[in-house]
């Protein structure tokens, strides 16, 4: 084991992948040389050679069309777009070519293509530098959606996600990068030093798509969420001396609805939780879910956290960011109700 | 149709429908004209074979030049046997559509050679990232016809399930890619699988083919910067066939001279072809192949044709181009240019080619009658409905098992 933060745990995948496997190239803009722009893919083109790590034009389309490109001829590569905001460009590669290459060829071609990129706020990157867009990626057939929530994760899944047969939209919560964030801008940086999800193995391990974890058990609610907002809600059940039990979700994209219904049909009491905006989020999709498998145990409306309808604001991110007063009001009516 | 400010421009085609077809403005240089270079030139001095037009056969359909491949009487009658083949293919296609046979079908005519000519100068290994007009590729690499049928028909042999509509063809074992319908998404595909090649140390290329139309797309442009940059072996076929369903091919190329121009800025080797002229597509392939596969980097090849028929079975030209125009084509049909050069050559004749279209005639309307067995779209089977929820992943998550169980398959 070794301490390592989200960045270091990220590279350590790529690392153990890329040793691994000959087929795994990485790449994407100033992800080569440089090792990109928040590190992740640092000493690998000095480790693998150039043409294992290396630039890429800023060409988000270029960029996925590459991979699929490559994975259609048998590699494995990892594609990363700088922020999830800058994907957009790419998506018509993704949501026409990428997700469906194995459908529409009936199985004679796949690709297996990892895209990495940063997402979410809380590092004052105003409208561009901000968004959570998963549940875009959420709506495409033929993609699996992962989001961690600290390095262990990051790492385990990010393997998955390289040896998957099917491509992976992997976001990474920024504001994780190099700790855990639990809501309040005001507190001092922590780091993951001392936290148990830091301690990540530096050999090869990995943690199945498609399976959530119960971060901490309760009887009064369940938080559904993921990403970033695993920490707020931790934080605000901690706060408020709340029995709730919170429930990381790691994959979007198949989600793990037996976790979910199991804790809901114990808590009979609910709230999901998203840092993009409200409507027609990923907190929609389990929200109409929930009601689905849950109905005659729930006691209460589902409550939504999400961000507001409006772009990511740059001066006012903090009255954007879902932080741990929106937390703590829903947890009260939810309770109260 | 009064322009009412002329810093406003809209390009227009040089004739309508009511006019007389009209291709005066269209400079033929003659042909042989064009040198051929070595393969590994700069990219940059290409400007004239980018602003030229490559072209073997005269007009006594007689090869010359530096160009002219040096084929063998029976390569020559193989190519004309699958560019025959083609056309009869996609006449029969016609009918059986008009019969409502299959929902959609869509003609190469006028452009068989680009697609043939093209396929026999590549190694079958070579891998085909096409767009929907290069059947021809597939009857030059030897694909089985009653296979393509039950594509189209989408019956229960088809080898896509049903998925994709007719035309798109996928064919792995022929190292041809499937054809996506979304416009110019394979340029870049191509130029990242020719990247993967060179990784792995074989010498095997890819090539790819778009219509002048969608060389607007953003991908056209990402699939030079790729191609460029990472002196990627790729083939990089622009087919100007003139039309866009109904737009003109002024459109897209906008100010420029031609599409292979475009690639010069890219600093590729850029070449301007006669696209009915199949000694021309084959040795222009050959060259950019070589170039390719000796590590010189990526080709962009401008086809110049002209697309003889409707975009597809729900397109009708005659709202937008004069009628008979493709009689007036300057650079005649690749199949009869063909036809001729062998016959000046005395290594056909007018009754061997009857022959010829008559045993294919046979075999195409036989081979339909086979693919009919195995059903239609209309009638049936088609692949077992539970196939829907197949091949998404590799396997079925817990949405899709619960979704087929609703569906009740």
């Amino acid at each position: 084991m070794a301490k390592m933060n989200m960045i270091q745990a990220l590279n350590s995948a790529l690392d153990n992948m890329m040793e691994k496997d000959p087929n795994v190239v990485s790449f994407g803009e100033d992800a080569g040389y440089f090792g990109g722009v928040f590190r992740v893919t640092a000493g690998l083109q000095e480790k693998y050679g150039l043409d294992r790590s290396f630039d890429a034009p800023i060409n988000e389309a270029a960029i996925v069309a590459m991979a699929i490109g490559m994975g259609v001829k048998g590699m494995r590569p990892v594609a990363e777009i700088q922020f999830a905001d800058y994907i957009f460009p790419g998506l018509d590669q993704i949501v026409s070519e990428l997700s469906r290459i194995r459908y529409r060829t009936a199985g004679q071609f796949t690709t297996p293509v990892t895209i990495r990129t940063p997402c979410g706020g809380g590092i004052r990157g105003g409208q561009t530098h901000s968004m959570s867009p998963e549940a875009f990626f959420t709506q495409i057939p033929g993609v699996q959606v992962v989001m961690p929530s600290n390095p262990y994760d990051a790492k385990g899944l990010l393997i998955s996600a390289i040896e998957s047969d099917d491509p992976v939209i992997f976001f990474e919560p920024k504001r994780l990068y190099n700790g855990p964030f639990d809501g309040d801008p005001g507190k001092a940086l922590e780091t993951w030093g001392k936290h148990p999800k830091g301690e990540v193995p530096e050999e090869h391990y990995s943690l199945p798509i498609g399976k959530a974890e119960v971060v901490r058990e309760g009887n009064d609610v369940s938080i559904i969420t993921y990403g970033t907002l695993v920490h707020v809600a931790l934080a605000a059940a901690e706060r408020e001396g709340i029995d709730a039990e919170i429930i990381d979700l790691k994959t979007l994209v198949p989600y793990d609805i037996e976790t979910i219904a199991k804790s809901v049909n114990k808590t009979g009491r609910c709230i999901v939780a998203q840092e993009a905006p409200r409507t027609s989020g990923f907190g929609a999709e389990l929200a109409a879910q929930i009601q689905e498998e849950c109905f005659y145990a729930l006691e209460t409306p589902i409550y939504r956290i999400a961000g507001w309808d409006t772009p990511y604001p740059h001066a006012h991110e903090w009255a954007y960011f879902p932080g741990l007063t929106r937390f703590t009001t829903a947890m009260r009516e939810v309770l109260e109700a | 149709m009064t322009q009412s400010d002329p810093r406003f421009h809209v390009p227009a085609p040089h004739a309508r429908p009511g006019d007389t077809p009209d291709f005066s403005h269209i400079e033929i240089p003659p042909a042989g004209e064009a040198r051929k270079p070595a393969v590994d030139i700069d990219g940059s001095e290409t400007r004239d074979l980018a602003l030229g037009l490559v072209r073997v056969l005269d007009h006594n359909h007689q090869a010359v030049g530096e160009w002219d491949p040096k084929l063998d009487a029976d390569v020559l009658r193989e190519g004309l046997k699958h560019m025959v083949l083609t056309r009869v293919y996609d006449d029969r296609m016609l009918k059986l559509q008009r019969q409502g046979k299959m929902s959609f079908y869509m003609k190469s005519t006028g452009e068989e050679a680009v697609a043939v000519a093209a396929a026999m100068a590549l190694d079958n290994k070579d891998m085909i990232f096409p767009s929907y007009r290069q059947q021809g590729i597939l009857f030059a690499r030897g694909r089985d016809i009653v296979d393509m049928m039950c594509h189209c028909i989408s019956n229960s042999r088809d080898n896509l399930k049903g998925r994709q509509l007719p035309v798109h063809y996928t064919w792995a074992e022929g190292n041809f890619f499937s054809i996506s319908g979304n416009l110019t998404t394979q340029f870049p595909q191509a130029v990242g699988y020719a990247m993967a090649c060179q990784f792995k140390g074989e010498k095997q290329i890819a090539a790819s083919w778009i219509g002048e139309g969608s060389s607007a797309e953003g991908d056209f442009h990402g699939a030079l910067v790729l191609a460029s940059t990472y002196k990627a072996p790729v083939i990089l076929n622009v087919v100007n066939n003139q039309w866009a369903i109904s737009t003109f091919q002024g459109v897209a190329r906008g100010q420029g001279n031609t599409f292979a121009e475009k690639g010069l800025g890219y600093g590729l080797a850029s070449l301007r072809i006669d696209g009915n002229d199949f000694l021309a597509v084959y040795a222009a392939t050959q060259w950019a192949a070589e170039r390719a596969r000796a590590g010189h980097g990526a080709t962009i090849i401008e086809s110049f044709t002209y697309r003889a028929d409707a975009h597809s079975t729900s397109d009708d030209p005659s709202g937008y181009r004069p009628k008979a125009e493709e009689e007036k084509w300057p650079l005649g049909d690749p199949v009869e240019r063909l036809k001729q050069h062998l016959i000046g050559l005395g290594e056909w004749d007018e009754e061997r080619h009857e022959a010829l279209e008559k045993e294919l005639n046979e075999l195409v309307i036989a081979s339909y009658k086979e693919a009919e067995s195995h059903g239609t779209l209309h009638d049936g089977p088609l692949s077992p409905t539970h196939t829907i929820f197949e091949d998404v992943y590799v396997e079925p998550d817990w949405r899709l098992r619960r979704q087929r169980q609703d569906l009740g398959v």
